[in-house]
């Protein structure tokens, strides 16, 4: 059995090398194939002037504009809300938290991180109904509540990434500060946060990336298919990877299809460029977040 | 004065880990309460066994639970040996160049948008499945299982990955003095002492793959039917929510998506226990 095992590892290793790597060019291929064409001015601004449209004197009917400004605004939001509290948590694991307290945290932030997304989206949906029926009729699903679904959905991200930033730097420079006669307070601010900030970051990057391409939460917390630039932070708005998902199902047109592979190669830059940047500050991130080692 | 600033500052990062915290519970608790009308009267059997008509007041949710378990774990079937072989291209078979570069175009895919599987599965996989087995829509468990497949592979590979890394290489020295292949190194020490490491890998891969919603929404028909062949359309729990959500919101049909809620919070939750009871032997060791 073993013998037969050596033997065929070697091939069979190959040969799945060769699955993943056919299976992945084939998925960018064909995109880039179907809508390389379509990536230009127009795909975002459709007819209208883009100075126009920029300075939201004019409303994009045919563009991706108000799309891009919805997953832009979502992004800057949820991000917002997650990284004092995901920072702020992961500094207090790291730091303070010992024995048991530490173990419970532990526990419920990999449950947290563990979640599927429509969970967090299910959540995110009957918080709404809740905040609708016993505080203000005017809550509906909106681009508030999305951002803050969406802040569930990534602090796990950087509780987990600024956690082992912290863990991972060497006893020296926990010490000498110490030694010194700085506070616990001092010593973190000014000697461990510097030196935890690109891991720090490059959680915060992942955590970007994430929201950007995350569809199933907003689709349960208000995102639609046609809204325009978002007006108000109460009101519905429209999203990139949301504009992909509806146009694989309801497409009317050749023309409107083409856009949809257009839509989903400008996705795909948007978070590969992401990802790189958050692999050139901290490498490999992205997996270990998911678990701890 | 210090001292106090000190303190106040502490418990503002304890504030900050107690709401993150809570916020773990509340999810539970508002899944919870908002079932509650199906949990009371004994009703609990019924819903996770019956099938579901909501047109003759029947509100089982079995068809799903069937569903999720046949998607993902036909996933896992192709992702396992698929990721396994990849980690040894990596890190046995595999040569300095070729490695690195298969390793690099692995660490991007875990960077892709789920919903770019997606799309490119209805237009490139769907025609393909439908032509070649011929049958119904091609939106089936095996297109979803395949794409679901390659979206959880690639963390899958980095996590065996690292598990081959922490296994300490004297072990694998003292093989290789020992006359051993560099294959044979791998089969007969990494690969037993990685064991923990594997079962983590493949845990967090499973809870993924149960928790995918769109490839599943989008690729595998969301007919509502305990699947009897590969190519069943099938609906799976997470692609039930995101259809009945918007359903009205008094209903027991609006209040089922909540058990569906609860059943799949508890699935990941033991996945990321099991994961974490791994790590914590691997620890040990």
């Amino acid at each position: 059995m073993m013998r037969f095992l050596e033997k065929v590892l070697p091939l069979f290793s190959w040969l799945c090398g060769a699955v993943l790597v056919a299976a992945i060019s084939s998925v960018t291929g064909y995109l880039l194939f179907k809508g390389l064409r379509g990536v230009n001015l127009g795909l975002l601004f459709g007819t209208t002037d883009p100075v126009a449209a920029l300075m939201l004197r004019q409303q994009v009917f045919d563009g991706l504009f108000p799309a891009m400004v919805g997953t832009l605004s979502l992004v800057l939001m949820s991000v917002g809300w997650a990284i004092p509290i995901g920072i702020a948590a992961g500094i207090y694991l790291a730091e303070y938290a010992r024995g048991r307290t530490k173990m419970i945290f532990n526990l419920l932030f990999d449950i947290l991180a563990g979640l599927p997304s429509v969970i967090i989206g299910l959540f995110g949906f009957s918080l709404t109904l809740f905040l609708n029926r016993h505080v203000s009729e005017a809550l509906r699903p909106c681009l508030l509540i999305s951002s803050i679904a969406l802040a569930f959905l990534v602090l796990p991200y950087i509780i987990r990434t600024t956690q082992l930033a912290f863990e991972s730097l060497p006893v020296q420079s926990r010490m000498t500060a110490r030694a010194l006669g700085a506070s616990r307070l001092q010593n973190i601010v000014h000697v461990l946060l510097p030196q935890a900030f690109p891991g720090i970051s490059s959680g915060v990057i992942l955590a970007i990336g994430r929201c950007a391409e995350d569809t199933i939460v907003i689709m349960l917390t208000g995102v639609v298919a046609s809204a325009g630039v978002p007006r108000s932070l109460l009101s519905p708005y429209e999203a990139l990877p949301f504009y992909i998902y509806y146009i694989s199902s309801q497409y009317g047109d050749q023309q409107e299809l083409a856009r949809g592979y257009s839509a989903a190669i400008l996705l795909l830059i948007i978070c590969l460029f992401l990802f790189s940047l958050a692999f050139l500050i901290k490498k490999g991130a992205r997996y270990r977040t998911l678990y701890r080692p | 004065m210090i001292r106090g600033c000190e303190r106040a500052v502490e418990r503002l990062f304890f504030g900050a880990a107690f709401i993150s915290a809570l916020i773990t519970i509340s999810i539970f608790g508002f899944m919870f309460v908002f079932g509650l009308p199906l949990f009371s009267g004994g009703r609990f059997p019924e819903i996770m066994t019956r099938p579901w008509a909501p047109h003759l007041g029947v509100f089982g949710i079995y068809p799903m639970i069937a569903g999720t378990f046949a998607v993902s774990l036909l996933a896992m079937v192709f992702a396992f040996p698929l990721s396994m072989g990849c980690a040894v291209l990596i890190s046995v078979t595999g040569q300095g160049r070729l490695s690195r570069l298969l390793r690099r175009t692995v660490e991007i895919m875990t960077g892709m948008p789920t919903v770019i599987y997606g799309f490119v599965g209805i237009f490139l996989l769907i025609p393909l499945v439908r032509g070649i087995f011929g049958s119904g829509s091609g939106m089936c468990v095996l297109s979803a299982a395949l794409v679901l497949a390659v979206l959880v592979s690639p963390t899958m590979i980095l996590l065996f990955c690292d598990s081959f890394e922490r296994v300490p290489p004297s072990y694998g020295h003292a093989a290789l003095a020992a006359g051993a292949t560099k294959i044979q190194r791998f089969l007969h020490v990494t690969l037993p002492c990685a064991g923990q490491g594997i079962i983590i890998a493949f845990t967090l891969s499973l809870g993924r793959a149960i928790g995918d919603t769109l490839i599943a929404l989008m690729l595998a028909g969301n007919g509502v039917q305990v699947p009897a062949s590969l190519f069943d359309s099938v609906r799976t729990l997470t692609a039930h929510i995101a259809l009945v959500f918007a359903a009205d919101h008094d209903s027991l049909e609006f209040r089922a998506i909540f058990v569906c809620g609860m059943s799949l919070y508890l699935l990941t939750a033991i996945l990321s226990l099991l994961a974490r009871r791994a790590g914590s032997k691997r620890r040990q060791q």
